[in-house]
């Protein structure tokens, strides 16, 4: 048996419940769980040196502006806090990128972490996904105020995430503590319900 | 039963959609667009329910959240008590009951749905009349985000109860079309039904939704029955409107004496007659259109009262053209009538407000009184804006902001047409010029009241004709509370002179209307009382949220049941769940307690597993304990001064248990730490204070010592660990990591390993031990964390490995006598309490070490841990006992301290407690007593070290 | 609900932080060199103002950074929000307002 046959997501075994209660139209949303991203916490000052060789490393500089996620080749840099990023990449990444910070920092102080198992992904889609969030989440999230691209560190909920919105539909990523996630998810299904429903007419 | 008062036309009822409903058990048929109040009243009833303490009848008196005597209590699949028969919309089936002040909560559980929004805007009006739908099209047309909040099914607030018009045409039609323009808005929101309960700091105001209850008690799948929304708004515009003032008179309590605004209300909007032959009582312009109104609708006006000496000519005249008597100068001060008003007593009134005149009675079976208008301040007060009286308006306005926050309308105390959408107009484009949308305000339109009402004469306490103040028990100032001018009197006579002591004493707007429309006629009557020479130097009493009374299951919303609060639960649940184990709950985590067989108790299934632990091989999740990566160049340094002990010289590979203390050197946290290589230190924190401990770090780097070159990373889901305990986990371990020499000598107690084991996972195995028994922990990726706790018992499996849960961890830590941090500790306990001298380093500073010279923790008689073991060792005692030196002591006696643990104990054959004991390492041996309810408890004090104190097991 | 600025991350409900009491207490240079008295001023001894009041909040479910308000203790109106984090200086603002 290898290692990668006995991962277990934590929420793998609700792959066909999330698909159940997702919903199309003009009202629709749809929820489903993107397991397995590789996930590095970085910190380090981000005007000096190391920032720069990061920089070089990745192609495109870390993202300064609060709030904001780059997307150099096929990582999303997601700004975390004035020194801390999320480094996002596809399954299996974590180790090459890790090593490429990691060599990028040498001697500044900072510190590269693995967290791909801290949390998992939950992605969040469809026309009413702004609303269900808006049920939980005192964000402003009116495309004024926040749209692709922008990322948040919050609460949904009772339960902190961060949340990253990915395109207009709206599609939302949020990442979420594994112990957290059945929670979380059970949060979500409850607050899809309405859309499921005709909508109210008066 | 016919619908014997309802008019043949107009109002805006559907006459095709008949509904039947019952009140009090009687069949009745009232209109879809009625609410209760009003079918009631189409059927001619007026009564509802006898007052609470006096039991007298008591009639509807408004139309809207102002009722004071209207309650009812609705059936459904849950019955909801203490409603207003004015704020229930009339549907198919509607059961209600009259209540007499109180309800009766059903406990039913309540399976409706009510859940919560959240949204910003730039401008939030609240409030859809005339004034706040200008303001809503003014600021919508600019572009800004608007959300418009009312609390009716249809937007026109007061002039759905009118006649008016705008712009030569009815009004309702403007107001169509401000419905059809601002529903076409992309960024504006309409909430109907929707009631502003609370204005709390920063703009932020939560807004009630009554989203199915117009459609009766049963579930629309879906649809939540209630939504409470979360509005934070940069700007908010009052249009809340104005009460209109009860007037305090002789006998006004009666079925039949109404607000004349509602009575015009229930005319013209609900098309019912609530009176065939009416008498009007006014102070002010208001209710002059309510006659007209009544006489155009068939009644008979018998008399029209106003206490002004010279009311404006033009609405005199008009009066007495439609045939009605006008009395000026006068008040009505005294009803004829048992369960409804039959006559009314009239007489002149002096510039002093005394009877003047003869009393003339007049017949009636409706006396509408217009005592003045009120600006519903309720929500401004609650932003903590201040108000002033207004001797011209003879009411209290908004005057000084708190927020970013204005009134229009008559919620400013602008009781014209014209005025209100001016108003409405320039606040609209106000607001959304400071949302970075200017513009200009659109020009007002002509409307049918164009011109301001004239001043009112308001009379605060209309004299009775015989008595003074003391006796007049039957005018009443608060209907629900039933309390009297006569109680008022007493109040003052008692001392008081504050209104907000007069109305604790009296009781005076307490009650679930919270003296809405009565509040600001109690304050006349106070002040007339005192001799004050208005309201205005009394003042008004606070104004408290919610504005309506809402349901707490409202205000819970989807907290409730399993989503009331977040649970957290281990990669190993699963597992833990398939095998039966019972859960506990420690934080927001589920961890397993124990792990019953079939059959077995609680007692015997922890006897069970501690024995596994203590003579072959047990296994147990402790994922649940806080992880934090500590990096950098300084993290030793660091952790040097966060914990008692010192870590910067800990050797790579090994681990230190260690203990913070707060500045005042009490326990913060305790927990073991392993350093990975020079610059890298893995800290636990106790399962419960993982967050509290980051912030922790976080403060004092960031606060104190931002030179320290060090980071954190929480890593607490990271990584699944597994404690495998017992004289036999090492063959498990030595069968689980193949690679990994696991003797004694090569992997020695308190120093981890990196491993890769035969099933291919990486693994970092530490000897930490919490038992005193031969102990390794397993730390996976979390994602790994089931499959290498299922091979953990596959290769256990023939040692019989034994699942473990926490009550066996802390039975197991007890009879060795380790502390739980929270449990033994409450934070007035230092490591020196806790026998733990030896944690706490004398050589170099570390916060809280000051505190340990400090007076107070140098006492002697500090309650220190110690073991206690009862004298009968089958008898278990409870934790938190209080413990005294003296059995016989008489009551109240001081406490020599308390349990904090206790448990059976297998390995020691016999019951054993740890407690927290004044002086308690001075007093091994001595007996102490826990006097309980039961009888007292005897036990010896020991030294807490209670199973293996030489420590010989822990090496296997 | 207060609606705090956090430096970083920009307005966010009241439930994202938790409160750290008066701001520029500093720890002592020398705890060791202090008086019983000098030190419980230290521990105990914080000051509570009818007025504006400066005050350490942290952004506990967002940055984890750690900053400074002036509030007003009876209006709860915020007067002024800074971080103390060496890096503050020169920074963007916010993207979420």
């Amino acid at each position: 048996m290898t290692a990668d046959t006995q991962r277990r997501s934590p929420l793998g075994h609700l792959a066909d419940v999330l698909a159940a209660h997702s919903t199309g139209g003009e009202r629709g949303v749809r929820l489903r769980e993107v397991p397995f991203l590789a996930q590095l916490d970085l910190q380090l000052h981000p005007h000096g040196p190391a920032a720069e060789r990061i920089a070089t490393a990745l192609g495109s500089p870390l993202p300064t502006e609060p709030n904001t996620v780059t997307e150099p080749g096929s990582l999303q840099v997601v700004w975390l806090g004035p020194q801390e990023w999320l480094v996002l990449g596809p399954d299996g990444s974590g180790s090459a990128t890790a090593e490429l910070l990691r060599a990028a920092l040498t001697d500044e102080p900072g510190s590269v972490v693995d967290v791909s198992a801290n949390r998992t992904t939950l992605e969040l889609s469809g026309p009413a996904a702004r609303q269900v969030l808006e049920k939980g989440c005192s964000l402003d999230l009116h495309p004024r105020a926040f749209g692709p691209g922008r990322c948040a560190q919050t609460l949904l909920g009772k339960v902190q995430v961060i949340l990253h919105q990915v395109d207009a539909e709206p599609t939302y990523r949020l990442l979420v503590r594994g112990s957290f996630a059945q929670y979380l998810t059970d949060w979500l299904l409850d607050a899809m319900e309405e859309y499921r429903h005709p909508r109210l007419t008066p | 039963m016919t619908q014997s008062h309802r008019l043949p036309d107009g109002g805006r009822v559907d006459r095709s959609a008949p509904l039947r409903f019952t009140f009090d058990g009687v069949a009745y048929t009232g209109l879809r667009g009625d609410t209760l109040a009003s079918a009631l009243l189409a059927n001619g009833v007026l009564h509802v329910a006898p007052s609470l303490y006096r039991r007298r009848p008591r009639g509807i008196a408004t139309a809207g959240a102002e009722e004071p005597n209207a309650l009812v209590q609705v059936d459904g699949p849950c019955s909801e008590p203490m409603l207003l028969a004015t704020t229930i919309e009339l549907y198919e089936g509607l059961s209600a009951a009259g209540l007499a002040g109180l309800g009766r909560l059903d406990p039913t559980p309540d399976q409706a749905v009510h859940d919560k929004m959240h949204i910003h805007t730039d401008v939030l009006v609240v409030g859809a009349g005339p004034a706040g739908l200008a303001a809503a099209l003014a600021a919508g047309r600019c572009g800004a985000r608007v959300v418009l909040v009312d609390d009716q099914p249809e937007l026109g607030g007061s002039l759905l109860a009118g006649r008016e018009s705008i712009d030569g045409r009815p009004a309702l039609d403007w107001v169509a079309e401000a419905r059809t323009e601002l529903a076409a808005q992309v960024d504006t929101r309409i909430l109907t039904r929707s009631t502003a309960i609370g204005y709390h700091d920063h703009n932020y105001l939560l807004v009630a939704e009554r989203r199915t209850d117009h459609l009766g008690p049963q579930p629309v799948p879906g649809i939540s029955r209630q939504r409470l929304w979360h509005i934070r708004a940069r700007r908010v515009v009052l249009a809340t409107g104005a009460h209109e003032r009860p007037m305090v008179f002789a006998g006004n309590d009666l079925p039949g004496v109404m607000s004349a605004a509602a009575v015009r209300a229930y005319l013209n909007r609900y098309a019912v007659l609530p009176g065939r032959r009416p008498v009007v009582l006014t102070t002010n312009d208001h209710a002059y259109a309510t006659a007209l109104d009544l006489v155009a609708a068939g009644a008979q006006v018998a008399a029209l009262v106003d206490t002004r000496p010279e009311p404006p000519a033009d609405l005199v005249n008009s009066a007495r053209g439609a045939g009605i008597e006008v009395h000026t100068g006068s008040a009505v001060v005294g009803t004829r009538g048992h369960d409804r008003v039959s006559a009314v007593r009239i007489a002149e009134l002096d510039a002093d407000d005394v009877i003047s005149g003869p009393v003339r009675e007049v017949a009636c079976d409706l006396l509408a009184v217009s005592g003045g208008w009120s600006p519903a301040v309720h929500l401004w007060s609650q932003s903590q804006g201040t108000t002033r009286y207004d001797d011209d308006l003879a009411a209290f306005v908004p005057a000084q902001a708190a927020q970013n926050v204005v009134s229009v309308g008559a919620a400013l105390g602008v009781l014209d047409l014209a005025g209100c959408l001016g108003g409405g107009f320039a606040a609209g484009v106000e607001a959304a010029d400071l949302a970075g949308f200017p513009s200009t305000a659109p020009s007002v339109p002509p409307t049918s009241v164009d011109r301001p009402p004239a001043r009112p004469r308001p009379v605060w306490l209309v004299p009775g004709e015989t008595g003074d103040p003391s006796e007049w028990s039957d005018h009443f100032v608060d209907l629900q509370r039933d309390a009297t001018v006569a109680d008022v009197q007493r109040a003052i006579r008692a001392g008081m002179r504050s209104v907000e002591h007069i109305k604790r004493y009296t009781t005076i707007g307490t009650a679930h209307d919270q003296g809405k429309a009565s509040g600001v006629s109690a304050t006349g009557v106070i002040a007339r009382l005192l001799g004050a020479r208005s309201p205005g130097e009394v003042g008004t009493t606070t104004y408290r949220g919610p504005y309506v009374p809402v349901s707490f299951a409202l205000l819970a919303g989807r907290e409730r049941g399993a989503l009331f609060d977040p649970v957290r639960t281990t990669a190993i649940h699963p597992w833990h769940v398939e095998h039966g184990a019972v859960f506990e709950n420690v934080g927001q985590w589920k961890r397993p307690w124990y792990y019953p067989r079939p059959g077995e108790s609680t007692a015997a299934a922890v006897e069970r597993e501690c024995r596994a632990a203590r003579e072959g091989v047990a296994v147990m999740d402790a994922s649940t304990l806080g992880k934090i990566d500590v990096i950098g160049p300084d993290a030793g340094e660091f952790l040097n001064r966060v914990y008692t002990n010192a870590f910067a010289k800990l050797a790579v590979n090994s681990a230190r248990y260690g203990v913070m203390c707060r500045a005042d050197g009490m326990v913060l946290d305790d927990g073991v730490t392993l350093r990975l290589a020079a610059d890298h230190y893995i800290m636990t924190t106790t399962t419960g204070n993982a967050a509290g401990v980051l912030d922790w770090l976080e403060e004092w780097l960031q606060t104190e010592w931002p030179e320290l070159r060090v980071r954190f990373t929480s890593v607490t889901e990271q990584w699944a660990t597994v404690a495998v305990v017992g004289p036999r986990s090492r063959e498990v371990i030595a069968a689980l990591a193949p690679d990994l020499d696991v003797s004694n000598d090569a992997f020695p107690f308190m120093t981890a390993r990196e491993t890769r084991l035969a099933s291919g996972v990486a693994a970092r195995i530490c000897r930490i031990s919490f038992s005193g028994e031969l102990a390794f922990e397993i730390n996976v990726a979390g994602w790994y964390g089931l499959a290498t706790w299922e091979s953990v018992i596959r290769a256990g499996g023939p040692l019989g490995i034994t699942p473990y849960g926490t009550e066996t961890m802390h039975v197991l830590r007890a009879e060795k006598g380790y502390p739980i941090i929270g449990q033994d500790t409450d934070g007035t306990v230092t490591p020196q309490d806790l026998g733990m001298e030896w944690v706490v380093s004398q050589r170099k500073p570390f916060i809280g070490k000051r505190s340990f010279r400090r007076a107070d923790t140098a006492r002697g008689d500090r309650r220190q841990l110690v073991g206690v073991l009862p004298a009968d060792p089958a008898v278990l005692l409870p934790e938190g006992a209080q413990l005294v030196a003296d059995a016989e002591a008489s009551v109240p006696t001081r406490a020599l301290g308390h349990v904090t643990s206790s448990y059976r104990s297998a390995a020691l054959g016999r019951t054993f407690a740890l407690a927290l004991v004044a002086g308690g390492r001075e007093r091994l041996g001595e007996t102490v007593y826990a006097p309980l309810p039961d009888g007292v408890i005897a036990a010896t004090i020991t030294d807490p070290v209670l199973y293996d104190p030489k420590g010989t097991r822990r090496d296997g | 609900m207060l609606l705090i600025a956090c430096p970083w991350c920009g307005e966010r409900d009241e439930l994202e932080f938790h409160y750290g009491g008066q701001a520029h207490v500093a720890y002592p240079a020398d705890p060791e060199g202090l008086s019983d008295a000098e030190w419980g001023e230290y521990l105990f001894v914080r000051d509570n103002p009818k007025g504006p009041f400066a005050e350490r909040w942290s952004h506990a479910a967002g940055c984890r950074r750690w900053f400074n308000v002036v509030r007003h203790t009876v209006t709860h109106q915020i007067l002024a929000s800074q971080s103390n984090h060496p890096v503050a200086a020169g920074q963007p603002k916010p993207v979420i307002a």
